[in-house]
């Protein structure tokens, strides 16, 4: 049985890991506040760059523009959405693990672009070729920062290398529910028009060629962008969740070794006294 | 008919309203949109966007992106739209100084002349913008 002095040093290591994983929890609260304001707020942009594309696909066929043509050939490329820091409860291992199924069943060339460090040491370790490593975006990713990766993945489609690109990053459901998912980024699929009035009765100036050419490269950037914001939303609630159940291990150990450290205490009480007793007996 | 304005970035829902006019710098030149206006999508350029609405008069500083126009609707989707009361004269002169810097400074090709100049448009847009807000509103037809 392990010693009073033991029991005492193993309560106070335990009660100092507990303020710090309780301090990251109340980080990560207020960090995915914020995170999830900003998931949020972008959303609407999306929306309506999504209706507009909805709107010019109706009026104009696949072959208008490269980034809509579906190709024949080329790398598929991987854009990998991770964290940058760990403890962050099963959140990258979870992702991760969920890219790695469909690297693996995919047959041909293959290469990743990681957002974020987690997610390239992964692929580092699994000898993924890696085609470019952004470091994440920090805790308030803005548009500017997803720009450099939609111009590289949009000028890797145009000019072939890549024939088809998939987004895997961690989705923000809920503060207890993430879902890593996979979506196709290019070729860019319009979404169904309904938004009201068909694309057709639209006016496009100075035409929907035009419009199309300047919509396609920021419709590629916004998905970036809200992939960017759902992984970090992810990251922050999926920690703070992890930190609160530390917090609450840490108490249970607490409980427990007091209580041990209680009963050793009490034994070594009681065998004083009889060493005490036996001795005044003795004289 | 009242006329729903919503102006959008990629980061927020900058402005969400009714208002009674807009004008805004169509890839066609300056744009007014009324109630009931036909069907339109165009590029937006560099410029000022002007809200009518029961006789005031508010501003933005709005680049690139695009407007959709339906009858009762309109939404900007705009790389950059700063309300004039919120955009700081002293922050927006410096950035213009450093816009002319980089043009006078180095070598520029391409695209990154293209860059180059759309930085310093942008930066005079703010500063004119901000500036005029400060002097106080004026009257317009």
């Amino acid at each position: 049985m392990a010693s009073q002095r033991d029991l005492r040093r193993r309560i106070r290591d335990v009660a100092k890991i507990k303020q710090i994983t309780r301090a990251m929890q109340f980080v990560a609260a207020s960090k995915l506040k914020r995170a999830q304001d900003a998931t949020l707020t972008a959303r609407p942009y999306s929306q309506k760059i999504d209706e507009v594309l909805a709107d010019l696909a109706a009026v104009l066929g696949q072959d208008e523009h490269p980034l809509l043509a579906a190709r024949e050939g080329g790398k598929r490329l991987l854009v990998l959405i991770t964290s940058d820091r760990g403890l962050a409860g099963p959140l990258n291992t979870n992702t991760i693990r969920f890219a790695a199924r469909a690297i693996m069943d995919h047959q041909g060339d293959l290469a990743v672009v990681s957002v974020g460090r987690k997610g390239r040491d992964a692929m580092r370790r699994t000898r993924v070729p890696l085609e470019a490593h952004f470091a994440g975006f920090g805790d308030r990713p803005t548009f500017a920062d997803v720009l450099p990766l939609a111009r590289l993945v949009t000028d890797g489609f145009i000019s072939g290398e890549f024939g088809r690109i998939d987004l895997v990053y961690p989705r923000f459901v809920s503060t207890l529910v993430q879902r890593a998912q996979l979506e196709t980024l290019l070729p860019v699929t319009p979404s169904a028009d309904t938004d009201g009035i068909p694309g057709n009765q639209f006016i496009f100036e100075p035409n929907p060629a035009a419009v199309l050419e300047q919509l396609l490269p920021r419709y590629v950037a916004t998905r970036l962008f809200q992939a960017v914001l759902e992984a970090k939303a992810s990251e922050e609630s999926s920690r703070m969740v992890a930190m609160k159940n530390a917090t609450e291990n840490a108490d249970d150990l607490i409980e427990e070794y007091t209580l041990a450290y209680n009963k050793v205490r009490q034994a070594n009480i009681t065998r004083e006294m009889i060493e005490i007793a036996t001795g005044a007996q003795a004289h | 008919m009242p006329l729903l304005l919503e102006i959008v970035t990629p980061e927020k829902l900058a402005y969400s309203d009714t208002v009674d006019a807009v004008t805004l710098p169509g890839a066609e030149g300056e744009l007014g949109v009324l109630p009931r206006h036909a069907p339109l999508v165009t590029t937006l350029g560099v410029g000022e966007l002007r809200i009518r609405k029961a006789g005031q008069v508010e501003t933005f500083a709005i680049a690139g992106g695009f407007l959709q126009v339906r009858p009762d609707k309109v939404v900007v989707m705009a790389e950059m739209a700063d309300m004039a009361a919120e955009i700081d004269v002293e922050r927006a002169a410096e950035a213009r100084r450093e816009a002319e810097r980089a043009l006078e400074g180095g070598f520029h090709e391409g695209a990154d002349l293209t860059q180059a100049r759309a930085a310093l448009a942008v930066a005079l847009l703010r500063q004119r913008v901000a500036l005029r807000h400060r002097e106080g509103p004026r009257h317009r037809g």
